[in-house]
């Protein structure tokens, strides 16, 4: 276990930047009440074989003295580093960064499920859309009582999007809670 | 007329009864040659019936002849038990001989009386003899119940096992067990048979191998033992859990009875249990469960995190923790704060253990894999403030989950296992800090029934650290046993608790509660001795000397749980006469029975008596019970004494005794 260096953690507030925006400073900053001591911690990244884990320092200081063959989880994975280098956010993030997410949509109940199965979000699917959506943008969906989904990326605008036909894709998806049924091996 | 249409209704009628019928046969052939005559007395208006009734008549058909005959009687009142039945045949017989009467010759009429009243004895007779042999059957089954002969027991063998007869068989031992003075059988059979049958017969009906039944029947009084076996047969109902860090279980109820499923409360001991009747949706499948707004989790599984209570802020430890129901439900109850360690040390159970964590959105663990017995290395001793072990064990209370341990297990497997979890609860108390603010307890639990899983791993524990048995919080559980068989151990094991499938519908469970005193640990000199009564209180020790020296030898291996260990637990009387090594022994000043009172002081074990140890504080004095007579030799060469005292004395006496008198 490591702390990220400079080309790692750039790659990694890229990518949250895309979903939470200026609330990234909430996430990097969060208070943690989980140590013993009555002042509160921070929070910070680690690296373990290619994943990384969002954690309190109390916990970071007391795993230390776990091997690197033996840790497997600490705190809260975010994503991992690809074979090539580049960074993923994985679907263990969902309630960090649906709590601090700028770009929300809302599914239908009726195609809630299609979305957990792994397909992308068709307009046909569309509650409710937070303005301001910008293509290429990190997407947070929820379905209609506020449960959050899954995430991934605007394929159109808000206003662009009420010029698709009715099973134009929206959203395109990366991750969804379903997974955790689906590819309980593979996360 | 009516007359003959009745004979030949008659004629037709199925015989059913054999000795009826034959009579029928004998009346109906003498009757056949009246016939002609009846015909002739007939009316006119029946004569054509009559005729066409003869015609169907000579080829007998049952069905047509009934028909017709039927056909026949529309116009007139139906004679009583007139019908097509059996039952009014004798009816029958007496009004054709009415009938006959009135129309034929006095002769024929005396011998058909007689015939009739013939047939009546008969009848009678037979009626009689079926309604003795009922009563002799019955009352032989309900007195008398009798254990399969070798013979039948061979035959047996030999064919395909009846599944209702063996079924039969065991509830009528377990009725002779329970009340076995008035229902034995005379010629003797002991209690030991009829329960060596009932094994026999249950391993064959619900397919258990010889040793589990064994163990079971050691266990459990018979007819609990069935309840116990049927409970087992059938599925425990499916319980969840809500997770108190996301919803509340009111709202999830909610929820879920939207999506179509039929739940209710799990039971008053639990705030956060539902337990699931039936579901339109697949439960383990709905959106609120891949939220991680609950967690699928046997009822059984909420008592160990109950027993271990921890609190915000601790740091607590999961010795084996996949796939991660329990270590979950701890965070939940410690609201995300504090440190969990959660160790497993299956590799393949590691992906689930972490996926249900984040699912669930537990932040404050930390996973990792080790062998629960390196854990207090790496994470220190005295470390820590609780340990929760729910060890790997042999499975025998959820039978009703896996049905293949209905016949893999075997008493060597139980023993390993054991061995095992002797090890890692040794190493859950060393990691925990006796000195903790808010802690300093191990929980303890198995989903076994047996006792050498359960208590003796717990006695065992009480023996080699410093620790004492607290209650659990859950008092509706069965206490543990304090003795079984020719264990016994410490009285303090009643306040571990057991859970049986048949009491409280849920799995077998075993659940005990350490809180740890001293981070010191016991050394040889001061290892805790508990009261390890046998079943023969008074020992006589064969010689001091050699005690002494085995207890040298064995002081090297106090530290390492070695098979002696695991030996002298198999030969309880030979670990009691040796004593366990280095330990300290208080004895009070022992009364020698009066005939040795006069050798008192003269031998080195009444020097060893009168000793008193000064024992390392912090320790509890453990009372000896166990009386120590002198040697037996020396018992030997004080009773020659006394009879040679004797003699003189008696010598002196009728020297005397003439010359006094």
């Amino acid at each position: 276990m490591r702390p990220l260096d400079e080309g790692e953690s750039t790659a990694v507030f890229e990518k949250l930047f895309k979903f939470t925006g200026n609330n990234l400073k909430n996430i990097v900053e969060n208070p943690s009440h989980e140590g013993p001591d009555p002042n509160p911690g921070r929070y910070c990244f680690r690296l373990n074989k290619n994943k990384v884990y969002y954690v309190s320092d109390s916990l970071v200081k007391r795993a230390t003295n776990i091997a690197r063959a033996n840790l497997v989880s600490l705190g809260t994975c975010i994503g991992r580093f690809t074979h090539g280098g580049s960074f993923h956010l994985t679907v263990h993030c969902l309630s960090l960064v649906a709590s601090n997410a700028i770009h929300k949509v809302w599914l239908k109940p009726t195609s809630e499920m299609s979305f957990l199965y792994g397909n992308h979000v068709s307009k046909g699917g569309l509650g409710r859309i937070t303005e301001n959506i910008v293509p290429g943008d990190g997407v947070v969906v929820f379905s209609m009582s506020d449960v959050p989904l899954g995430f991934g990326i605007a394929a159109k605008s808000t206003q662009g999007y009420s010029k698709l036909d009715p099973n134009g894709i929206v959203v395109l998806h990366q991750a969804d809670i379903g997974e955790y049924l689906r590819m309980e091996d593979e996360l | 007329m009516a007359s003959s249409a009745l004979n030949k209704r008659k004629g037709a009628k199925p015989q059913k009864a054999s000795p009826k019928k034959k009579q029928k046969k004998e009346s109906f052939t003498d009757r056949n040659p009246k016939k002609p005559k009846n015909v002739q007395l007939l009316d006119h208006s029946d004569e054509e019936e009559i005729e066409e009734h003869e015609e169907e008549f000579d080829g007998v058909m049952e069905g047509s002849g009934s028909d017709s005959d039927t056909d026949s009687y529309g116009g007139d009142d139906p004679l009583p038990g007139s019908d097509d039945s059996l039952h009014g045949s004798d009816d029958d017989d007496d009004e054709e001989e009415d009938e006959e009467k009135g129309s034929s010759d006095s002769d024929s009429d005396a011998d058909i009386e007689k015939k009739s009243k013939s047939i009546d004895k008969e009848n009678e007779r037979m009626r009689r003899e079926a309604a003795e042999d009922v009563e002799v059957n019955i009352n032989q089954e309900s007195n008398e119940f009798r254990l399969p002969t070798k013979q039948e027991l061979e035959e047996e063998a030999h064919q395909p096992p009846d599944l209702s007869h063996l079924q039969r068989r065991i509830q009528e031992i377990v009725r002779v067990l329970s009340n076995f003075k008035k229902l034995r059988q005379r010629e003797g059979a002991s209690r030991k048979d009829y329960v060596e049958q009932l094994k026999r017969d249950l391993s064959s009906y619900y397919g258990y191998n010889d040793f589990l039944i064994g163990a079971l029947v050691e266990m459990f009084k018979v007819a609990e033992l069935l309840e116990l076996i049927e409970a087992f047969e059938k599925p425990r109902p499916i319980c969840l859990r809500t997770n108190t860090l996301k919803t509340r279980r009111r709202d999830l109820a909610d929820v879920l009875i939207n999506r179509g499923v039929n739940l209710d409360p799990l039971s008053k001991w639990s705030k956060v249990g539902l337990v699931v009747y039936e579901s339109q949706v697949p439960i383990g499948a709905t959106p609120e469960y891949m939220a991680g707004y609950y967690m699928l989790q046997s009822a059984s599984s909420f008592l160990p995190v109950m027993a271990l209570a921890p609190q915000e802020k601790e740091r607590v430890v999961d010795m084996a923790a996949a796939p991660g129901g329990k270590t979950t439900y701890i965070a939940a109850l410690m609201k995300n704060s504090g440190i969990i360690f959660a160790n497993e040390m299956k590799e393949p159970r590691l992906k689930s253990l972490t996926a249900n964590l984040h699912r669930m959105g537990v932040t404050n663990t930390v996973v990792c894999n080790y062998d629960g017995k390196e854990l207090p290395k790496v994470l220190g001793s005295n470390a820590v403030d609780r340990v929760l072990l729910d060890a790997p064990c042999s499975g025998t209370g959820v039978i009703s989950k896996d049905e293949s341990v209905k016949t893999s297990k075997s008493s060597d497997e139980i023993q390993k296992c054991a061995h095992l979890q002797k090890q890692l609860i040794l190493a859950a108390i060393d990691m925990v800090d006796a000195n903790s603010k808010s802690g300093g307890y191990i929980v303890y639990s198995t989903c076994s029934l047996m006792v050498a899983e359960n208590e003796a791993v717990v006695d065992y524990a009480l023996r080699k650290r410093n620790v004492k048995l607290v209650p659990c919080g859950l008092d509706f559980g069965r206490p543990g046993f304090i003795r079984y068989r020719e264990q016994r151990f410490h009285p303090s094991v009643a306040k571990t608790r057991r859970f049986y499938p048949h009491v409280h519908n849920m799995d077998g469970f075993f659940v005990a509660k350490l809180k740890k005193e001293s981070n010191l640990k016991p050394t040889t000199a001061e290892s805790r001795l508990s009261e390890t009564l046998e079943a023969e209180t008074v020992d006589i020790d064969i010689s001091m000397t050699e005690d002494d020296s085995e207890k040298n030898a064995r002081v090297d291996d106090q530290q390492h749980l070695t098979d002696e260990d695991t030996k002298s637990e198999k030969n309880v009387s030979e670990d009691g006469k040796l004593e366990l090594p280095g330990t300290v022994k208080k004895r009070k000043e022992k009364k020698l029975p009066s005939f040795f009172s006069h050798l008192k002081g003269q031998f080195p074990g009444d020097q060893k008596v009168e000793k008193k140890v000064k024992l390392p504080s912090g320790q509890k004095k453990e009372k000896k019970v166990k009386l120590k007579f002198p040697p037996r030799e020396e018992i030997a060469k004080a009773r020659e004494e006394k009879r040679r005292a004797l003699r003189k004395s008696k010598a002196k006496n009728n020297n005397i005794g003439p010359g006094e008198q």
